[in-house]
């Protein structure tokens, strides 16, 4: 049973793939400009690209993504379910109300300015954004966490150590992962402009050096590699998320 | 030995919840507290775990302060208390889990547990793949597990079918004939009240005092509920509610 709706989804996902590169093929032929490559034209550049550096690129353009990610989720988490505890949330909550809707993007020259021009400050601007979204969320799943759960552990002589093993951990695991899928959009974007300038390595930079030099079936490979690197990641954290609360699928 | 003296909660927003409530459950004995909702028999149950503080007067145990929860104390909700990240198994031996008992005589004891409240073969689901009786039964498997001398149960079958429910409490009844637990039942039933408790205390609106304690003597059979004396006492619990002016 489960097999056979597994296979199913797979049919689902081919047939919306070949629909959206159907469209785009109709499209590029339509409008018969050099500036909308038809994907085949695309897909020739992309292999010639995997003989070339690509591979290379994307490798560090995923290392920094993955280090932003890791750095973010080591901070927020453990923030945002220590706030369960009242104490903890009136300090949390007012930082969280005022930088939050800030856009941090802006803070670039700043975090160049204090931490250079190589990875880190790349991988910091990645990991203070996605940061505030693991942080929101995780905030508030632990404390919406009802008293209901609460109380069995209390009567069952649980220490409050023991409350966040049994309890407050595994309710909010599955708001944590959804939050982390929801980040990789914002992830790829903060890449990309982080690495569209003093830099000569990651897809950001492909991107903008194929741009300057019109050469469209490069900037269109290049382009389609970081939207496979985004879904390549969602695709993970999706996994890992089936895997990790499977009671929420039952 | 359970009681109450004088218990009076009132909550931080002014919310009063209990008033002057007394009354003593011998050892082995078995009582229900029936009052309308809000008249709070939760909040008294939640003072005999040590979860919460009275205001004013003492919750007793054997003599003692409750200040604390208890090891021969067992705690059932109405909700079940289930945890729907663990599994059956894994939720009804949580409470060994926690007073650090190992894993082979966790198995041990879940295992047999599991078997006499009909729940081999489930250990494996999660409780949302359970029916609302199965849920209450892997609750009472992890209270049940920790070989308690008392249970408190705060309206435990009332999210149940009539059915169901008729057999949990026959259950209990056994349950309790045979281990010779402290039960200590809230409900909203005249009917389980009169079946399952041996001292019927009846509590007003809140907040909530004692009006009536009910002494039931004839309880203990299965067959209490067909009997003419079972009908009696029901109807002289029911006019002393009405009496509270509900």
């Amino acid at each position: 049973m489960q097999g056979s709706k597994a296979e199913l989804r797979w049919w689902s996902y081919l047939i919306t793939a070949v629909v959206i590169f159907g469209i785009w093929h109709l499209v590029a032929v339509i409008l018969d400009s050099i500036a909308l490559p038809t994907p085949v034209t695309v897909f020739f550049a992309f292999i010639a690209g995997l003989k070339g550096d690509l591979i290379s690129h994307l490798l560090i353009s995923t290392l920094r993504i993955v280090y932003g990610i890791a750095l973010a989720f080591s901070l927020a988490v453990p923030i945002g379910l220590a706030s369960h505890e009242t104490r903890v949330d009136k300090f949390v909550a007012p930082f969280i109300y005022l930088l939050y809707p800030i856009p941090h993007i802006v803070l670039l020259p700043v975090i160049i300015l204090l931490f250079g021009i190589g990875d880190l400050s790349k991988i910091i601007l990645i990991a203070m954004i996605v940061f505030f979204q693991i942080l929101v969320t995780t905030r508030d799943a632990s404390r919406n966490i009802s008293e209901n759960y609460i109380y069995p552990m209390l009567s069952l002589g649980a220490s409050r150590r023991e409350i966040y093993k049994h309890v407050i951990l595994p309710a909010c695991i599955p708001k944590i992962l959804t939050a982390m899928r929801i980040s990789v959009g914002t992830a790829i974007a903060v890449l990309f402009f982080v690495e569209s300038f003093a830099t000569y390595r990651g897809l950001g930079y492909l991107i903008m050096d194929a741009w300057s030099r019109a050469n469209y079936p490069d900037l269109y490979a290049a382009m389609v590699t970081m939207a496979l690197l985004g879904f390549g990641i969602y695709v993970l954290l999706d996994q890992v998320e089936k895997r990790v609360c499977r009671w929420v699928y039952v | 030995m359970i009681e109450a003296k004088s218990i009076a909660k009132t909550y931080p927003d002014g919310t009063g919840a209990l008033h002057d409530v007394t009354f003593d459950i011998r050892a082995g004995e078995s009582c229900a507290v029936i009052g309308p909702s809000g008249c709070g028999k939760t909040t008294l149950l939640l003072i005999f775990s040590g979860i919460l503080k009275p205001t004013e007067g003492k919750a007793l145990i054997e003599g003692e302060d409750v200040t604390a929860s208890l090891k021969e104390l067992a705690l059932i909700f109405q909700d079940y208390g289930l945890f729907p990240w663990k599994t059956v198994y894994e939720n009804a031996s949580l409470g060994l889990e926690l007073r650090g008992f190992g894993k082979r005589e966790r198995k041990r004891i879940v295992s047999s547990l599991l078997k006499d409240l009909d729940l081999q073969g489930f250990e494996k689901y999660y409780p949302k793949q359970l029916s609302g009786g199965m849920q209450q039964r892997v609750a009472f498997a992890r209270a049940l597990a920790l070989n308690p001398k008392i249970m408190l149960m705060d309206e435990p079958l009332s999210s149940l079918d009539a059915l169901t429910r008729e057999n949990l409490q026959n259950f209990l009844l056994q349950l309790w004939r045979q281990k010779r637990i402290t039960m200590l039942l809230v409900t909203h039933s005249i009917e389980e009240a009169v079946f399952l408790g041996r001292k019927v205390i009846v509590l007003s609106p809140r907040p909530g005092t004692v009006i009536k304690s009910v002494d039931n003597p004839d309880m203990g059979d299965l067959n209490y509920r067909t009997r003419e004396v079972f009908f009696d006492k029901c109807r002289e619990v029911r006019q002393s509610l009405d009496g509270g002016a509900i």
